[in-house]
């Protein structure tokens, strides 16, 4: 593995790990991708006790109050470490971006609040942009296409990152699918709330997937792939969906995501 | 215009059974998308010109009123009139009194989606007088009684044939066989069709899509020419806009002209941008003899100095709207009110209350495609969710969805509890999940399981497995991973 350390992350690389809720609920092996791509990269890996959910369906939803609590307490969990890696863009986008937003009118959060969103990091792009990584070490047997999730796209700019490790995995076929960068129709509560339209863009998206000619779906945002494999399975597809940590960790002896034993 | 925004859902689910709409709108996207790249692919400078116009939009909102009143003096001291209306009747009543002192039987219009919000054409058909929309597609949703779908391209969801009959059923003097197969044809008769009532109009009613307050000219900028004949045929010309639309000089105007027509319709200047200053003068030899602005407020004073702000910078391109996925699946129609798309629904609920209009600002993923693309840089999602925090303050979000989330930020807010219950959950649907290892029926998810299956989990949540291996770790004296 080579890292070419663009930015030292304190003295020890000692990085907190932020879960989120539906990596430690639905998907747990993301997390220990995770880990194992950070430590492969010389970090020292820390999971902060107390870390539920970051708020966002609270405040995507209008609940304010509710989403400026759960900031509040993601912050002080978070901030003694030099740095936070979540293996998700909506959820690390909202650390970064919407914090200090939401805290702006608190005089006494609002610079912790913008401390925490400079030293927080979706995955890839920490492992690429902070930590200078220009390859990882592991095998994937498949052609796989990459579905830019809105949030880690639009809010972090997280679009090559990904794709220059995917690159490096031994076996890996890339392929681009049309429209990678439309929205899915996850949308948090959207894609309950607005089902029908929600189902006309995960449609679209699955056409494109399915064009590609691709056997492997990969995204950085297990919201957007629990919502494209359930739509890919309910069709009868055999494409596979993964997180791309698990591919770029060679953690992939685990069924895919809706896949049967 | 009644508004029928809170019918959206159903409205939605309308265009989507409609194949002919789901052929139109889903087109749409992919053409003025890859137009608009490449027009802006070839300016470096697009990023610049997006900082600076929304930097001149935040200069003018900061003083709103001296720049129109420097705008009316100019007006004014040209031999214009200018007509300040607060509401929507105060508009109606000032356009409707202009035609009734000049007799006005036929008023031509161009293109104008502040006169949609005023409901005009009805209005003036109540009080006697035949309004004539030239614009090509405004003229075709008017002979169909149709509202626009786009607020650049108003027939966009029309498809060939719909206009084919359309013109047959409203132009019966003309042979039912006549070919009408090509575009050209149908823009060919309805040429023929309207240069008599250009000639006619006692009143021509344009839109603006700027006042310069340097020069207290309106400026509009289109494609079709059709606005040019309204302007300067008619003997009275009346320019309907809105309060936010004035700029300060002539050097601002060249900043939007080159964000304005990349942003619409990926061209790097439209086929017209014309400019009309007061009426005509003594040794012009066209013009109008009469020179009216109406300026309309109808709510949008109430935005400036307000969170909400930053919405008045729009200068009407439909790129939001043209780039949004939510937009090109359901088409205008659905949104319920004059502005379709992301722009409406950070829009409509200033205007005529987030109470009729709930269901717009809802009506997003949030994907941030239309922020991105915004030539003034309107922060859209930020306004839509500011207008969920007040449905959610005011009660207006469904109690289940409000208790639920309560709930859930409770229970976030207790890490030890939280475990429990979570991992809790986890095992309960990977039992449900069975050796399919996924869901196609869930409780209050019926949204998602209609359409789709959902994944089950592993099982076992990440800090079970985590507290496991640290107790597994701790007897067998291993470091290791560890909870903090």
């Amino acid at each position: 593995m080579e890292l070419g350390g663009k930015l030292e992350v304190g003295r020890s690389r000692r990085v907190a790990l932020y879960v989120t809720c539906l990596v430690d609920v639905m998907r747990p092996s993301v997390g220990f991708a995770a880990i194992k791509l950070l430590e492969d990269a010389g970090c020292e890996v820390v999971i902060p006790e107390h870390q539920t959910c970051c708020g966002q369906p609270a405040y995507n939803a209008g609940g304010e109050a509710d989403a400026k609590a759960l900031a509040r307490q993601v912050v002080e969990t978070f901030e003694p470490f030099d740095a936070v890696v979540v293996p998700s863009g909506s959820c690390a986008g909202m650390i970064r971006d919407h914090y200090p937003k939401l805290l702006a009118a608190e005089p006494e959060w609002r610079d912790r609040a913008a401390g925490l969103a400079a030293r927080t990091h979706e995955l890839t792009s920490f492992l690429v942009d902070v930590l200078g990584l220009e390859s990882v070490e592991a095998d994937y047997k498949g052609t796989v296409c990459y579905h830019d999730s809105c949030a880690g796209l639009r809010e972090l700019n997280v679009k090559q990152q990904p794709r220059k490790l995917l690159r490096s995995v031994r076996g890996v076929e890339m392929r681009e699918m049309d429209d990678a960068e439309v929205c899915c129709g996850f949308g948090g509560l959207f894609c309950v709330k607005y089902a029908d339209i929600s189902n006309q863009m995960v449609s679209r998206k699955m056409d494109n997937i399915e064009a590609s000619g691709a056997d492997t779906l990969l995204a950085g945002d297990l919201g957007c792939l629990l919502n494209m494999a359930g739509k890919l399975t309910r069709q009868g597809s055999r494409v596979k969906v993964r997180h791309v940590a698990e591919v770029l960790a060679g953690m992939t002896d685990l069924p895919a995501i809706g896949e049967e034993h | 215009m009644q508004p029928s925004c809170n019918s959206f859902k159903q409205q939605a689910a309308q265009a989507l059974r409609d194949p002919k709409l789901q052929g139109a709108f889903g087109k749409l996207g992919d053409g003025l998308q890859a137009r608009r790249a490449a027009a802006v692919g070839q300016l470096p400078e697009f990023e610049a010109l997006r900082e600076d116009a929304r930097r001149i939009k935040r200069r003018v909102m900061s003083d709103l009123d001296t720049w129109l009143e420097q705008f009316e003096q100019k007006v004014r001291g040209q031999g214009g009139h200018l007509h300040w209306a607060s509401t929507a009747d105060d508009a109606r009543e000032a356009i409707l009194a202009i035609c009734q002192r000049v007799g006005a039987k036929t008023v031509t219009k161009g293109k104008s989606m502040v006169t949609e919000e005023l409901g005009l054409n009805d209005y003036l058909v109540d009080q006697g007088i035949t309004p004539v929309e030239t614009d090509l597609g405004e003229y075709i949703l008017q002979l169909r009684r149709e509202a626009p779908s786009h607020i650049v391209m108003p027939a966009v969801h029309l498809a060939q044939d719909d206009i084919e009959r359309t013109f047959v059923e409203s132009h019966p003097q003309l042979p039912p066989d006549r070919d009408l197969s090509t575009a050209e044809s149908l823009v060919a008769e309805a040429r023929q069709e309207l240069r008599e009532l250009f000639f006619k109009a006692d009143v021509g009613i344009t839109g603006a899509n700027f006042m310069i307050a340097e020069t207290g000219s309106t400026v509009i900028v289109t494609n079709e020419g059709n606005g040019d004949l309204t302007q300067t045929l008619a003997r009275v010309h009346v320019v309907v806009t809105t309060i936010e639309r004035v700029i300060p000089t002539l050097e601002d105007l060249s900043t939007f002209l080159r964000l304005l027509p990349r942003s619409a319709t990926g061209q790097d200047a439209t086929a017209y941008v014309t400019l009309s200053s007061g009426p005509k003068r003594e040794g012009d030899m066209h013009g109008p003899e009469e020179f009216h602005v109406v300026v309309l407020d109808n709510g949008r004073s109430e935005l400036l100095g307000g969170e909400n702000q930053d919405i008045l910078n729009c200068i009407r391109c439909g790129a939001c709207m043209n780039h949004c996925p939510v937009y090109g699946a359901v088409g205008g129609h659905a949104y319920g009110w004059v502005y379709p798309g992301p722009l409406g629904a950070a829009l409509t609920p200033a205007l005529i209350g987030v109470e009729k209009s709930a269901a717009l600002p809802n009506a997003s993923t949030f994907c941030g495609q239309c922020v991105a693309v915004c030539p003034v840089k309107i922060p859209l999602t930020d306004i839509m969710r500011r207008w969920r925090v007040r449905e959610h303050g005011q009660k207006m979000t469904s109690p289940l969805a409000r208790a639920g989330l309560s709930v859930w930020a409770w229970l976030a807010s207790r890490p030890a509890l939280y475990r429990k219950l979570t991992g809790l959950a986890a095992w309960g649907m990977a039992l449900c999940g069975g050796r399919r290892r996924r869901l196609s029926r869930m409780p209050l998810a019926g949204g998602w399981t209609r359409y789709r299956d959902f994944p089950a989990p592993e099982g076992e949540t990440f800090h079970a497995q985590l507290a496991r291996r640290k107790k597994r770790a701790s007897k067998t004296g291993a470091g290791g991973l560890c909870h903090e």
